[in-house]
């Protein structure tokens, strides 16, 4: 036995000892009704079977220079039946929206609208090759230039570069397009600053593009510290960024002096747009001083979030920063719109291009039927219920769980483990409880400023009814957990298609594809 | 002599002949939970008082390990890169993560001792 | 409101049980300058129907690529996708679900990232693979920065027949992340001495086979040259059929390979979303962008997958991530891995054979009209051809008599006049011998 499974062996044991209500007892063939057990496809194919007919029409003559593929890829033959079942046994392990309350603090996990899927895939843009002459596709400029339109009218901003691919590379090209802007200035600037409560993405994205990361403390309110961020404004700063509202779902009510205060010092004001989806159609970015801002289509707009992507982070630009959008440019030129694919005239100071081809217009068609489905009446009405739908949770949970900050909060609300102490449970351990109450967990652990975080985004698409049975639930397991039941929640969750897993062996020994040798001999290489 | 010596962000040191042996404590590894890996310097490398001189990862979290004393680093415990765990199990022997060839023995004096530590700890929760 | 489910009576309760007036209270913290008291200047609500119609209408303003004669490559390739892919990504357990953070609630994201990875590991002969990035050509600016990582070197060499998408995205990064390139002209069926570029300061080479001119080649010595030198080889795909059919980078040497996924699984959709591939080595892994799935056992003991080596990644290293990379192209990498189990072996071997037949047949026929050059010696779908006249004005004339004739290369390099005559053109398994006679035929009045 190799190491690697004795250490999975013990671990197992110590999951069993304070496992005090045992499962249900095992099956025959592990199944659990309609939970199915279901092998890699590399276990289940036969050589020769395949799953699609292919006829063809020309005979084969290879002119590949000699360089003919040797030997087999190794993948396995599958009817169509057989993928059909597989994939489908796979989705039955999934959480998703379509099933329930996805609470994710920072996700914005609304519902994802049928209509827009169907429109995506009309061939008239589901079928058009981005190097089609752009003679023969008027139609998807104009679909990009109409959502330009929206997001322009939504943000206040003069200008939106589309082409960045999530929101993470509109990170990047905000903060290369800032970058540029001082460069073209002669202004060497080395710091960006970004609060302590700031996502990930933020921090990184920075570093990526040179500069040195200066951390900005909150105040007891949960919003920046406008005197620590002031003293620390000065003309080594590049950038703020900022979220808005914060990842403690509050509204940062000081924000018209913060951006007075780093303007004054030369510096621009970034906003992470990931929250945008509390104040769509009631606040517009522009007027509170914002430079640069990226929005996510599949947080505000409804796309698909796909298990993980695909994403689109189109960024909004102020006039300064406009010139330095990446390519392509859609321009409206005299004879109507223009794709401008090479740094000439307008876009001579153009960063570059920051993805193949000309942005994600799959993910473009799904956010703008999102966007005419609602209008500019629908959408104001998305922020408002969002923020009512997070207050609601609010004062239904805060004699229960410990509410970090006080007063009302905007689209999400963000609760810490105090509720917890002593009872031996963390807030992992109550995530866990929850799964097995039917839900997904809300956002844990982040963000850091708080210790134990919960925070909790309901978003508008949750009905009343829906939130008071979460919010019921919430209260039982808070009222279990201080009852001293301790042992339940850290043998949870119980009813998933597996319990908890070992993390720890996965990151020191990671196996990370499926090989035709048997385990233990690949634990040992 | 053997006498541990402590920094502020966890770290212990301890003479051993010409070579300080550098790790982290029992509290950084309870903290960070079970570490699945160490990045290590190479040989040779220069480390200075404070700054950057490993990284621990365990599955939750990624430490800097910071260089309690200025020196060269002339050892390296390469089974931390076959069994990371032990940062874990035995976080102040076996555990430890480099060897320098210290500059000036006298950067020691200014770190905690051991009850100077235990009532950092103490103050901390 | 159909997405709305909140009532005004719900609203009535649920403001009173927070105990304001108005939901303008709770938006108190915005500052009176900010706030909209009105609508923003946008239509209002529409319904299902008008919408679908608005739509549609923008929609059939582009001529599909299905509905003519077509043969436009360059990075993005027409495939036909077998039906039961689209339905089962439909599947709201898929489309509608979020990044696999709470493994318990996710293990089909996992198992089928998982094998997902595994295909794309054995695809292109290398050990391992992440779980996708945006597309191929911030795969090519990742692996160039990866490389720059593991050699600790800040200068890459980038082949002249590289697609220019790609290597303008490694400009922009190279510019704004801080180091250098060393890009070669393109020079379709010329030589190209890579060799001699490497040198004790170059992080990586990045060749792409077969080229943006469609040209295969075994690039088994410049690997070793590099190692040599101690730098690496990174080899871009964008055709990942033809993987089906050559010899793959990992068999070649390759420590890298960034590759475009679209191909299969993945309609063109003018360019967006695609999917980018990323494959290593073992040895490299702690220092590969994007995510991870991975195998353990969950607490009775069974087999079972989860993200892994997440320290890397920007939600817990920040600053010191590999990248900042957050979200990957997953329903893509779902439509990918459920296309290539649908094909198998058998499937995969049939198609790229279908499609190099079909790009033979269509060149044997080019190659004979007049003043019309083939420059390959080798290709699979895609080869590159040298016409008597501009290749842009031809191949706006075939566009204007229904044809999609490739790519004028000019397209991508205004600035040169020896390219001006360089027409790219792809053929795959859905190219009828009707849509080569009418491309023969147009091509040949064009140029007459």
């Amino acid at each position: 036995m190799s190491d690697w499974s004795r250490a999975a062996s013990a671990r197992l044991a110590e999951h069993r000892a304070a496992d005090e209500l045992a499962a249900p007892s095992a099956t025959i063939t592990g199944n659990r009704g309609l939970q199915i057990e279901e092998k890699l496809i590399f276990e289940q194919g036969s050589p020769g079977r395949c799953g699609v007919d292919l006829v063809g029409s020309f005979p084969f003559r290879a002119r590949l220079g000699g360089l003919e593929r040797q030997g087999p890829v190794g993948l396995p033959g599958l009817s169509e039946p057989q993928v059909v079942r597989h994939f489908t046994r796979l989705s039955q392990k999934n959480y998703a929206i379509d099933s329930g309350l996805y609470p994710l603090g920072s996700c914005t996990m609304k519902h994802n609208p049928r209509l827009n899927e169907k429109l995506a895939r009309l061939p008239g843009f589901a079928d058009i090759h981005p190097l089609q002459p752009v003679s023969t596709i008027p139609g998807a400029l104009a679909l990009i230039d109409t959502l330009v339109h929206w997001l322009k009218t939504l943000t206040g901003m003069p200008a939106i570069a589309m082409s960045p691919g999530a929101g993470a590379h509109g990170e990047l090209c905000g903060i290369m397009s800032i970058r540029a802007a001082l460069e073209e200035r002669g202004d060497r600037r080395r710091r960006v600053l970004v609060p302590e409560s700031a996502h990930g993405t933020n921090p990184a994205t920075a570093a990526a593009c040179g500069y040195d990361v200066d951390p900005v403390s909150g105040n007891l309110q949960g919003r920046v510290d406008v005197g620590a961020l002031k003293a620390k404004l000065d003309t080594d700063v590049a950038a703020l960024m900022l979220t808005n509202p914060n990842t403690c779902g509050l509204f940062e009510n000081e924000i018209l002096e913060i951006a007075a205060a780093v303007h004054a010092a030369g510096a621009f004001f970034y906003c992470d747009g990931a929250n945008f989806n509390a104040i769509v159609g009631r606040v517009r970015p522009a007027d509170l001083g914002i430079d640069c801002m990226h929005l996510n289509l599949h947080k505000t707009f409804s796309t698909p979030h796909g298990g993980g992507g695909p994403g689109s982070g189109p960024v909004a630009l102020n006039a300064e920063l406009a010139p330095y959008a990446p390519l392509p440019w859609l321009v409206h030129g005299p004879d109507g719109l223009e794709l401008v694919e090479h740094k000439k005239g307008e876009a001579q100071q153009a960063i570059g291009r920051l993805k193949g081809f000309h942005g994600q217009i799959g993910m473009f068609v799904r956010a703008l039927a999102y966007m005419m489905s609602h209008g500019a009446d629908g959408l104001r009405q998305v922020a408002e219920d969002a923020v009512l739908n997070a207050n609601y949770l609010r004062v239904r949970l805060e004699s229960d769980l410990s509410l970090s900050f006080p007063g009302p909060c905007m689209h999400e609300v963000l609760f810490d483990d105090r509720f917890l102490k002593e009872t031996g449970i963390t807030t992992l351990d109550f995530a866990k409880a929850l799964i097995d109450e039917g839900y997904h967990p809300m956002t844990m652990y982040f963000p850091l400023v708080v210790h134990g975080a919960l925070l909790i985004e309901p978003t508008e698409t949750e009905s009343k009814t829906s939130l008071d049975q979460f919010a019921d639930v919430l209260k039982t397991l808070t009222a279990k957990a201080r009852s001293g039941d301790a042992a339940s929640f850290h043998s949870a969750p119980r009813w998933t298609p597996r319990r908890r897993l070992d993390e720890t062996a996965a990151a020191r020994k990671p196996v990370l594809r499926w090989n035709p040798e048997p385990m233990d001999q690949q634990a040992e290489k | 002599m053997s006498t541990f010596r402590f920094t502020r962000d966890h770290e212990w040191v301890r003479l051993d002949g010409d070579l300080a042996i550098v790790g982290i404590t029992d509290y950084a590894q309870s903290q960070l939970g079970d570490v699945v890996y160490v990045e290590l310097p190479e040989i040779g490398h220069r480390v200075e008082k404070g700054k950057e001189a490993a990284v621990v990862e365990s599955v939750k979290a990624a430490s800097e390990v910071y260089a309690p004393v200025s020196g060269e680093v002339a050892e390296i415990n390469e089974m931390l890169t076959t069994d990371p765990a032990t940062v874990n199990a035995d976080p102040m022997g076996d555990g430890w993560f480099i060897k320098l060839r210290l500059d000036d023995p006298k950067e020691l004096d200014s770190l905690m001792d051991e009850e100077g530590y235990r009532r950092f700890i103490e103050e901390q929760h | 409101m159909r997405y709305l489910p909140l009532t005004d009576r719900d609203r009535g309760e649920m403001l009173a049980a927070i105990g304001v007036d108005s939901i303008d209270a709770l938006f108190a913290d915005v500052p009176s300058p900010a706030r909209l008291d009105g609508l923003v200047d946008l239509p209002k609500a529409m319904g299902e129907i008008e919408v679908e119609r608005a739509i549609s209408r923008i929609a059939s303003r582009n001529v599909a690529a299905g509905s003519i004669p077509f043969f436009i490559g360059g990075g993005a390739y027409r495939h036909h996708i077998p039906a039961a892919v689209d339905h089962l990504i439909q599947r709201g357990e898929f489309l509608t679900s979020y990044t696999p953070y709470q493994p318990e609630l996710a293990q089909g994201t996992l198992q089928y990232l998982f094998e997902f990875q595994t295909q794309v590991a054995m695809l292109t002969g290398m050990e391992v693979a992440n779980a996708s990035l945006y597309d191929g050509a911030t795969a090519c600016a990742e692996a160039v920065m990866m490389a720059n990582r593991l050699t600790r070197r800040r200068k890459a060499v980038l082949s002249g027949r590289l697609h220019p998408h790609y290597r303008e995205v490694c400009e922009t990064y190279a510019r704004f992340v801080g180091f250098e390139l060393c890009a070669l002209d393109p020079a379709p069926g010329g030589g190209e001495d890579l060799t001699k570029l490497v040198g004790r300061d170059t992080s990586c080479v990045v060749v792409q086979n077969p080229d943006f001119f469609g040209e295969i080649r075994d690039y088994s010595d410049l690997a070793r040259n590099c190692h040599d030198a101690g730098a690496l080889l990174v080899v871009v795909v964008t055709e990942i059929l033809s993987l089906g059919a050559i010899i793959p980078p990992g068999e070649m040497g390759a420590d890298i390979v960034a590759a475009e996924g679209q191909s299969l699984g993945n309609a063109l959709n003018f360019g967006g979303p695609h999917l980018g591939l990323f494959a290593s080595r073992d040895k490299f892994v702690r220092q590969m962008p994007g995510r991870l799935a991975g195998q353990s056992v969950d607490a009775d003991g069974r087999r079972s997958w989860v993200l892994t080596l997440s320290t890397r990644e920007q939600h817990i290293r920040r600053e010191r991530a590999t990248s900042n990379i957050c979200t990957n192209s997953g329903l893509c990498a779902l439509a990918f891995t459920i296309h290539l189990a649908l094909l198998g072996e058998t499937g995969l071997t049939r198609l790229a054979h279908l499609n190099h037949a079909a790009a033979v047949a269509l060149a044997e026929r080019l190659e004979c009209i007049t003043d019309v050059r083939l420059v390959n010696r080798a290709f699979f779908n895609e080869f590159t051809l040298r016409l008597p006249r501009p290749a842009a004005t031809v191949v706006e004339t075939l566009a204007e008599k229904g044809v999609l004739a490739g790519i004028p290369v000019s397209r991508f390099y205004p600035n040169r006049p020896e390219l001006e005559d360089v027409l790219v053109m792809a053929a795959t398994e859905m190219a009828t011998a009707e849509d080569m006679d009418r491309l023969e035929m147009e091509l040949r009045e064009a140029l007459s």
